[in-house]
């Protein structure tokens, strides 16, 4: 009875970080439930210093197992000339063109994708009759596995940036498209009522209320809509270019260089964290008035 | 307007002869719903109502929960149209939406991604006004509204309270001749909500507009209104009594709850009223058990 009681007030102690130091002092059975807390939950610095050690630890296992021949060498790569083969890429400068060719179609693709998904979104978000006439065609081409498209994109559009960025639009353009037509769909029939009473034409409804309405859910897919327009620069660039750090790997795969393929993917990986970060600056600065949840 | 002065002041039992209003001589009411029915389908929200609002008067629409009070606003307002019957505004047929009329909503109804003064002059943005002069007057009305110095803040960044303040400027600076209220301050706490309502109270001293007001609480209507009407339980709502409200003006809406008059007055609609309040309750019981 007395133990159950003193495991409910270390769960209130769990609960409550702000009282951990002052609860219990003298209670022995308090101790070693304080101590499960502090394992639950470090702070932010010993977490930092846990998730490097974790990195360090994988990548010195990486290297142990291929440098003793438990894994071939040929398929795993080697951790050190990876690392060898991405400096040799910025050093040399080489790497910059195919970056900033990733870049512009990634940025395109967005672009065009989000342009193409807003306007589609509202009109047909807007016109019920429409949006039932397409509605099996948009489901069938959303369930589509659409990187297949990528081998025709490259038949009408050529090997340069067009048929990557024609890629990258279908794949943003659905996420925005979702959105922007559920966002027109769920327009808060109360502040639609209200800007009618306050004399608003249909013209103005669709520029103080459905557009900005639907361009907060465009926000907050934006990590989605950018994530993609990134994977369909990268695929695009994979089947069949002359520029991108997709066609990096790409060649590297074709003269059997394991290494610069995990190089290729490490500064990939990179290339989208640094992406996905600038995405979150943008959106703290667009959305500022912050809907109700 | 005189009342108060005949003492016999009390309940007119409906049906009010209100067929005769129109055919009154002297200004037309600003609201009046003749014969009004709206059905939903197989479901009937409201039968044969006929209530009216006179010029600058305050008048109470006093109901059961779920009796169909907003549709009767709604259609006051012309977001809805009624299956039979007619609405007229200051003796005109009603056809679209009510441009005489301003609506406060029970839930929240501002643009959550525009700041409080830019939500106040949506109208006049949509009226075509200029930005400088809107911007002016939304900002006197914010002060109106003891709101001045906050102009710049999201609805989110706001109380509750603040929030109906707002959407109450946002009503009022388009100088609307009928103002339709829909429970406006149902989800504020009991202080906040003595306080808006006196500040109603004022604003509408001032400007005397023509106010429909929907509430559940009978405490507000009669310290409110120089009418209270009271609807039936729904569906087939219709209105069973109207009370004249004779109490002084100007009135502290805190303050005339316990005069003796005031007293006499809630005992003799609650009187009116429990009867349709015991079979909404029902209904709703029965609904549960279901």
């Amino acid at each position: 009875m007395s133990e159950i009681s003193a495991n409910l007030r270390t769960d209130a102690v769990i609960a409550d970080p702000s009282a951990s130091g002052r609860t219990a002092p003298g209670r022995p059975a308090a101790r070693p439930q304080r101590r499960s807390r502090r394992r639950a939950m470090p702070g932010p610095i010993v977490l930092t210093a846990l998730q490097a050690a974790l990195f360090a630890a994988l990548i010195i296992a990486w290297y142990a197992l291929v440098r003793s021949k438990a894994l071939p060498v040929f398929f795993f790569g080697d951790p050190v000339l990876v690392f060898q083969q991405i400096v040799s890429w910025f050093v040399t400068g080489e790497i910059f063109v195919h970056l900033a060719t990733t870049l512009i179609e990634t940025l395109l693709a967005f672009l065009l994708g989000v342009a193409s998904g807003i306007g589609i979104g509202l009109w047909l978000g807007l016109s019920p009759l429409t949006a039932a006439l397409f509605d099996p065609y948009i489901k069938a081409l959303n369930a589509m596995p659409r990187v297949i498209l990528g081998p025709i994109f490259i038949v009408w559009f050529g090997l340069g940036i067009g048929s990557k960025v024609a890629l990258g639009v279908t794949l943003v353009f659905f996420v925005v498209f979702f959105n922007v037509f559920q966002g027109v769909r769920e327009v808060n029939p109360v502040i639609l009522a209200n800007s009618r009473m306050l004399g608003a034409n249909r013209r103005q409804l669709l520029t103080t209320v459905y557009i900005p309405s639907a361009l907060s859910w465009v926000f907050s897919s934006l990590h989605m809509s950018v994530g993609m327009a990134f994977v369909g620069a990268v695929v695009g660039e994979y089947l069949g270019s002359a520029r991108g750090v997709g066609y990096l790997i790409l060649q590297a795969e074709a003269t059997f260089d394991v290494n610069a393929v995990f190089a290729g993917i490490i500064v990939l990986t990179v290339f989208a964290l640094v992406l996905d970060l600038a995405v979150t600056l943008v959106e703290k600065r667009l959305i500022v008035g912050k809907p109700k949840s | 307007m005189t009342f108060g002065l005949q003492p016999e002041a009390g309940p007119v039992r409906m049906p009010a002869p209100v067929g005769d209003l129109s055919a009154h001589a002297g200004p037309p009411p600003a609201l009046l719903f003749d014969h009004v029915s709206v059905r939903f389908g197989a479901y009937t929200a409201v039968n044969d109502a006929s209530l009216h609002v006179g010029d600058g008067e305050f008048v109470s629409i006093v109901g059961p929960t779920g009796c169909g009070k907003s549709t009767l606003l709604n259609v006051a307002a012309g977001l809805l149209e009624p299956s039979e019957g007619d609405i007229c505004v200051y003796g005109r047929s009603l056809e679209g939406i009510n441009a005489d009329a301003g609506y406060l909503f029970q839930a929240d109804a501002l643009m959550p991604w525009r700041t409080a003064l830019s939500n106040v002059i949506t109208g006049l943005e949509y009226a075509g006004t200029e930005r400088k002069a809107a911007e002016r007057l939304g900002n006197e009305w914010l002060a109106r509204v003891g709101l001045s110095g906050h102009g710049e803040r999201f609805p989110h960044e706001m109380s509750g309270g603040m929030r109906k303040r707002v959407a109450l400027a946002q009503t009022l600076i388009r100088d609307p001749k009928i103002v339709l209220m829909d429970e406006p301050f149902s989800a504020l706490d009991v202080q906040t909500r003595v306080l808006m309502e006196n500040e109603l109270l004022q604003l509408w001293t001032t400007y005397r507009k023509s106010v429909l007001f929907i509430t559940h609480d009978l405490e507000e209507a009669i310290s409110l209104s120089d009418r209270v009407i009271i609807l039936s339980a729904g569906p087939s709502t219709h209105p069973i009594a109207e009370f004249r409200i004779d109490l002084p003006r100007p009135r502290d809406v805190a303050e005339i709850r316990m005069t003796p008059r005031f007293v006499e007055l809630y005992h003799q609609i609650w009187d009116a009223m429990k009867e349709e309040v015991l079979k909404a309750y029902e209904r709703n019981q029965r609904k549960l058990a279901d």
